[in-house]
């Protein structure tokens, strides 16, 4: 699990638009209502990379985003294949 | 060990909105929010609450605020920004309110190069009141006062603001975004970055941005659909991208 997301259930409305653009598919509407009546999304968190799409589309600001520092920390390019050596 | 990348911004008040599930307003608040707290200017921004479903921003954004009549924002903010130059004065409006009642007096403030920022939401129907048609209204869309969908015969053409006030030379900046998926909203989120760091510089004009949002409610659409719709439909009407500047 590189990657965690929070979700605020008192603040979610469970509209879904974190469901759908979820590239995991970790994130399901919750079975308990929460004090305002809606159904909250809530995250399974397994395989998260905390890439934040779902945070970014929100449009409740309910989710926050944790990631592995490790992740942070690694320049892209290092990771990136090196294409200038290529001929 | 974890660390936090992306949480709620500090100028975003932490409460529930009034909004609709899926309601674009709540996104725009956030990256307005998250542009003041990016350039620091939570202390000096004054920002204009519309007529509309965001008439109650002021309660969700932790800036100083005021309500003006409707469609009035633009000519309170020239007020605002020719006694308080130094203030950051931004003014939200949604279609009803720049585009219905509002329109002379957006036309006549980028008309007079008003060194203002202008974040309009653009929803295509009037939420608050009940789903009338705006007019910004696609031709054959159904809305309350348009039962068998909008005809050009009767009811004219969906009136694109942004096109209107880019020709105008005292408007400086135009930009169009959708809240639709997370790239466009990472791209909104840089057009608002960009009004706001023209009125920061000085800037000598009036920068818009205009942010295609979903109304679900309205449309009688789930907000994944509404969004599909809006990608599908508004964008063939409403075109994306930099009008000016």
């Amino acid at each position: 699990m590189a990657g965690k997301i929070i979700i605020n259930a008192e603040r979610c409305k469970g509209c879904g638009l974190c469901i759908t653009v979820c590239p995991k598919g970790g994130i399901t509407i919750s079975k308990q209502s929460n004090k305002s009546g809606y159904f909250p999304a809530q995250a399974s968190n397994t395989d998260c990379t905390g890439c934040a799409t779902c945070a970014i589309i929100c449009p409740d600001a309910a989710i926050e985003v944790y990631r592995e520092n490790n992740i942070l920390d690694k320049p892209y390019k290092k990771t990136a294949p090196n294409l200038k050596g290529k001929k | 060990m974890m660390q936090k990348v992306f949480t709620k911004p500090e100028a975003l008040k932490d409460c529930q909105t009034h909004y609709c599930p899926g309601c674009g307003h709540g996104i725009a608040h956030r990256l307005i929010a998250e542009t003041i707290d990016e350039l620091g200017i939570r202390g000096r921004t004054i920002g204009i609450a519309p007529v509309g479903c965001s008439v109650l921003a002021y309660d969700y954004l932790d800036v100083d605020m005021v309500e003006v009549a409707h469609g009035r924002a633009p000519a309170v903010a020239t007020g605002m920004k020719r006694t308080n130059p130094d203030k950051i004065i931004f003014s939200y409006q949604g279609d009803g309110d720049l585009a219905a009642i509002g329109t002379s007096e957006i036309i006549h403030a980028a008309h007079r190069g008003e060194q203002i920022t202008v974040i309009f939401i653009n929803n295509a129907v009037f939420g608050m009141t009940g789903g009338q048609m705006a007019p910004t209204t696609l031709l054959e869309q159904v809305t309350t006062t348009t039962p068998l969908g909008r005809d050009a015969g009767k009811q004219g053409y969906p009136l694109q603001v942004s096109e209107l006030l880019a020709i105008l030379p005292g408007a400086i900046y135009i930009e169009r975004c959708a809240l639709s998926n997370p790239a466009q909203v990472r791209k909104a989120k840089k057009a608002i970055k960009h009004a706001f760091e023209l009125q920061l510089n000085n800037a000598q004009g009036l920068s818009l941005v205009e942010l295609l949002s979903p109304c679900p409610t309205y449309w009688r659409m789930t907000p994944a659909k509404a969004i599909e719709w809006m990608e599908n439909e508004m964008i063939k009407i409403f075109p994306l991208g930099r009008l000016k500047g």
